[in-house]
């Protein structure tokens, strides 16, 4: 039950990305580009989504455990740190560079599309060399959120 | 460059509709929905526990465009107006950004803005901005 529920749960947000169309890079670099062909679509992906997240999660947590887990494992962290401000500001640029990112790759991914599979396969190298940079002592060590 | 069609019914129902999610997935597992999140969990998560439930939401997603060919015998539009090594740089840093800054577009972007979040109502800001900042320089100063 619980994994039927995850894959109906991705199957919505699949659903969501593709009838938004963040599922087209195009779409999404136009969102990014206010002085050229730009096209505002995207406020109303992250206000629609953003709208019943918020009311959602607050109905949500009114239960005392979620259905098919012991307890909500929500991120704790508040601090406002040089790995939130930089990583955030890359992932940004990288996302500006390449039109996709990884929620919106994912459901892309179906449709075989060589540009996909490349997207997500340089994500994947990315992560496994994120991995690699907060083994090193640069970083205080933290839990992940 | 090419010009889309603005789609602020579509646009908003999708949203939504990603916004269910991200509550089914709280409701059900009690889980954040980050995408990023999600991926590296699959990729490197240990112990079967921590991957299957991953792996179930990524075949679900996976499934869309082709039920959506099946249904309406359309595959989903995506016009990828970069090169390939665009896509390839573009994904490393995507990929290394977002697991240093714990989020994505839909980590902290829909579900910790959601939550009141400190840290998205910081991370988002920042990684619009430079996102923008960057179509505009390949865009309009490196004639891209």
């Amino acid at each position: 039950m619980r994994l039927l529920f995850a894959v109906l749960t991705g199957m919505v947000f699949g659903a969501g990305i593709t009838l938004s169309g963040m599922i087209n890079p195009a779409k999404v670099l136009n969102f990014l580009d206010i002085a050229g062909t730009w096209d505002p679509s995207l406020i109303f992906v992250m206000g629609g989504a953003v709208v019943v997240t918020f009311v959602g999660y607050r109905a949500v947590w009114r239960r005392s455990a979620p259905l098919f887990s012991a307890r909500f494992q929500v991120p704790t962290s508040t601090v406002i740190d040089g790995r939130l401000l930089g990583g955030s500001a890359l992932f940004g640029i990288g996302w500006g560079i390449a039109g996709f990112c990884p929620g919106a790759a994912i459901p892309a991914l179906g449709t075989g599309r060589w540009e996909v599979i490349l997207f997500l396969g340089a994500v994947g190298v990315g992560l496994g060399l994120a991995r690699l940079a907060k083994g090193l002592p640069l970083w205080p060590r933290r839990a992940e959120t | 460059m090419m010009e889309t069609a603005f789609t602020p019914f579509a646009s908003l129902a999708g949203g939504a509709l990603i916004g269910l999610a991200a509550v089914l997935l709280m409701l059900g597992l009690g889980r954040i929905f980050g995408a990023t999140g999600i991926l590296s969990g699959f990729v490197f998560a240990e112990g079967r526990e921590e991957v299957s439930w991953r792996a179930a939401l990524i075949l679900g997603m996976v499934l869309v465009p082709g039920l959506m060919f099946l249904v309406t015998g359309r595959w989903p539009r995506i016009d990828v107006p970069v090169s390939p090594a665009m896509i390839v740089i573009g994904g490393i840093v995507v990929g290394f950004g977002a697991s240093l800054g714990s989020g994505c577009t839909s980590g902290h972007g829909v579900c910790g803005l959601s939550r009141l979040s400190r840290r998205s109502i910081v991370a988002v800001p920042v990684f619009i901005g430079t996102a923008a900042i960057t179509v505009f320089i390949i865009r309009h100063m490196m004639g891209g």
